[in-house]
């Protein structure tokens, strides 16, 4: 399994669990805010028309994010 | 007694706040806030008053609206706060909940919208929850007014004896001054709490039918193939409704109420034999001028009332969401792209729409970027040249006129991007809420708002901005009156500025003082125009060619005429929004210097082209380089 998944890399439709998010920080403050921290379950509900920004669901809510602020997440996949 | 009502975006608010103070409210501005906090006096509770704070995530300030609500909360010193939570979507409401418990303050919990939890098979220990948090907990439907009584009942006792959260000790002193590593630690055990708080006291529903519906909704709405024609179908529709059909019905109305009116005192000014200069004063001073601003105020209000049935639907935020990626080209985010939709139809609610963006960047960037998109009233003066002069291309001249003005959006945007507002871009974190049916009331409300922001307007600056073009156009410069409109102020001054246009290829001073009463509004310039050439240029266009002899001078004046300072109303709205006067007389010179380059530019096809060209390489050096930075 590729050790530095982002949820940028995600595939549609896929759940993944987060392991660190980094940033600089008003960036990284915003996405502990809203509840972007380690362990969180992510869903990729899908993309914008020209692939970007990207749909999360987690915590039982939508979010939207830009596919480069997605990249500082990093997540692993949920074990089958 | 004064209660802050906090919490998301989203979990209805302002229909709580609605609820509480009914019609006795009173909307108060606090200066040099980028969003207003709405103040009302509280109904059934004497001495009481809340105050709505903008939606926040989080106690850490983000956005400029949001730290309007920090400060609020730490400056203001409410006597409570009233903590609204969504039910249905608890576990990340509750985030703020613990925030604000840190702040020490009386605190209620209210607990909005459990029918939709409960309907949905979702269960709350209220008690349990109030037990844990240390704070009372009220269930309410702000939306169905239930539990409102017993909110304000529990506020006003948690007040007056100024109970405090039972600090749990679990909670660490807080600063926002930390480390993003730490504060994330803090997040994480804030999060972790929650988690253990859910788990003891909130039964999940199963997906509640709100949400499962939004999906519905969202796969034709945010559909990859599908999003942009439906989008631009609901725009469409949106503006044709507006302009063509509601809007003009009522601006018609009232445009024939404006008109009895005004002929009935003219009437009686006539009886009474007052004196004709006042009589004029009155007539086409006040009444025409104010007149011809007020007719505009149906649309206005029919236009907000559509944005705001976008925005409480939650389909702002999926258009936010489909246009994200082609704004920031430019350095804009996918939320600015409403307001500068919107300027096509009317500068001033464009402006004010600006208010709704995140980012103070974003916001004034748009707030500049918006005029260049060409307004409706705009329109009767393309028409009149474009029958005038282009007679079998009225089309083409419209559509060219639109694009070089959307064109000039697009390159100052990508200048600005490169030069003065460079770098501090705000990551664009958004929810996307469920799709809700927006509430009757509050977008009443809001309609009431914007129509009393309006008229106070019109009223002040523009009613004054009137009687002074009534004077120079009056008066000589004798303050004689003047017998032809050739030897009044208006005119000498025309012919002042006439130097200023003389590259741009038009020497008449008619058309300079056409564009001079241009800034009170633009139906002016061919009103003007008209006076000033003595002919009805709806029947009788081709006098303008007494005005305007070659061809050059007609596309410099169009193009000058599209892309100066808007009205008066504009320069208000902007001056209000920007919260600068300096800033704002400098957008007036800015706008009237680009005006006047691209005119220039559009007068000289071979400069044009070489500064097209730059652009372009410009463009493609900018693109490769970009791409060359490391990740």
């Amino acid at each position: 399994m590729n050790k530095s998944k982002t949820i940028a890399d995600m595939e549609i439709g896929s759940t993944a669990i987060i392991i660190e998010v980094s940033g600089e920080h008003s960036l990284k403050c915003r996405l502990s805010d809203m509840g972007l921290i380690p362990s969180t379950a992510v869903t990729l509900r899908k993309t914008a028309p020209m692939g970007d920004p990207l749909e999360l669901h987690l915590r039982g809510y939508n979010l939207t994010l830009r596919r480069e602020d997605a990249r500082r997440i990093t997540v692993k996949t949920e074990e089958l | 007694m004064t209660f802050a009502i906090a919490g998301n975006p989203n979990c209805g608010k302002t229909t709580l706040f609605n609820r509480l103070t009914g019609a006795s409210r009173r909307t108060g501005n606090f200066p040099g806030v980028t969003v207003e906090c709405k103040k009302g006096r509280i109904r059934h509770a004497p001495d009481c008053q809340a105050v709505d704070l903008p939606g926040i995530y989080s106690i850490l300030p983000y956005s400029g609206e949001e730290r309007v609500a920090y400060d609020y909360l730490n400056n203001n010193n409410p006597d409570g706060i009233i903590n609204i939570v969504d039910a249905a979507n608890i576990e990340r409401n509750l985030y703020l909940t613990l925030q604000l418990i840190e702040l020490n303050k009386p605190t209620v919990l209210a607990l909005n919208m459990m029918d939709e939890v409960r309907v949905n098979g979702g269960f709350i220990d209220i008690d349990l929850l109030s037990q844990i948090l240390g704070i009372p907990v009220i269930p309410i439907s702000a939306a169905k007014n239930e539990g409102i009584d017993e909110l304000v009942k529990a506020m006003t006792e948690t007040a007056q004896k100024r109970i405090l959260p039972k600090k749990s000790d679990f909670i660490t002193e807080s600063k926002t001054e930390c480390t993003s590593e730490q504060y994330a630690v803090l997040a994480e055990i804030r999060y972790n709490f929650i988690e253990y708080i859910c788990s003891k006291t909130v039964t999940k529903p199963r997906e509640t039918r709100e949400h499962k519906r939004s999906t519905v909704i969202d796969r034709l709405l945010t559909n990859k193939i599908l999003a942009l024609p439906i989008f631009f179908i609901i725009m469409a529709t949106v503006f044709w409704l507006t302009f063509d059909v509601i809007g003009e019905l009522l601006s018609d109305l009232l445009r024939m109420g404006m008109h009895t009116i005004t002929e009935t005192i003219d009437k009686t000014l006539t009886i009474h034999s007052i004196n004709p200069i006042l009589h004029s004063l009155i007539i086409d001073g006040v009444f025409k001028g104010i007149g011809s601003v007020l007719s505009f105020l149906p649309i206005i209000i029919t236009l907000f009332f559509f944005l705001s049935m976008l925005e409480d639907s939650g389909y702002m935020a999926r258009i936010a969401f489909i246009m994200d990626k082609p704004l920031r080209q430019i350095g804009l985010s996918g939320r600015s792209f409403v307001p500068m939709l919107i300027g096509f139809g009317c500068t001033v609610p464009a402006i004010m729409a600006t208010r709704t963006l995140p980012s103070e960047r974003d916001r004034v960037m748009t707030i500049l970027l918006t005029p260049f998109m060409s307004c409706s009233a705009k329109i009767p003066i393309y028409a009149v040249f474009a029958a005038a002069f282009f007679d079998d291309n009225q089309a083409l001249v419209m559509f060219l006129l639109y694009s070089i003005g959307i064109l000039t959006g697009i390159i100052l945007g990508a200048i600005f991007n490169k030069t003065h507002f460079r770098g501090n871009a705000v990551p664009f974190i958004m929810e996307l809420p469920n799709y809700r049916l927006p509430s009757a009331k509050t977008t009443f409300l809001l309609m009431w708002d914007k129509a009393r922001d309006f008229l106070a307007r019109a009223f002040t600056i523009i009613l004054v901005a009137t009687i002074i073009i009534w004077f120079l156009r009056t008066l000589d410069i004798h303050f004689n009156i003047a017998t032809t409109a050739d030897e009044s102020i208006l005119a000498h001054i025309g012919r002042l500025i006439v130097p200023i246009f003389t590259p741009l290829g038009f020497t008449d001073w008619r058309a300079a003082t056409a564009l001079l009463t241009g800034f009170t509004a633009k139906e002016a310039v061919i009103s003007t125009l008209a006076v000033l050439t003595g002919a009805d240029l709806y029947e009788q266009a081709h006098a303008l060619s007494a005005v305007f002899t070659d061809m050059k001078s007609v596309f410099t004046f169009l193009t000058f005429t599209l892309l100066y300072t808007p009205c008066i109303a504009a320069i208000a709205a902007i001056r209000r929004e920007l919260r600068s006067v300096r800033m704002t007389v400098a957008v007036i010179f800015g706008q009237c210097a680009i005006a006047w380059i691209v005119a220039f530019l559009i007068g000289q096809p071979i400069i044009l082209t070489i500064v097209i060209g730059l652009l372009c390489i410009w463009g493609v050096i900018d693109y490769f380089t970009k791409r060359k930075i490391p990740e």
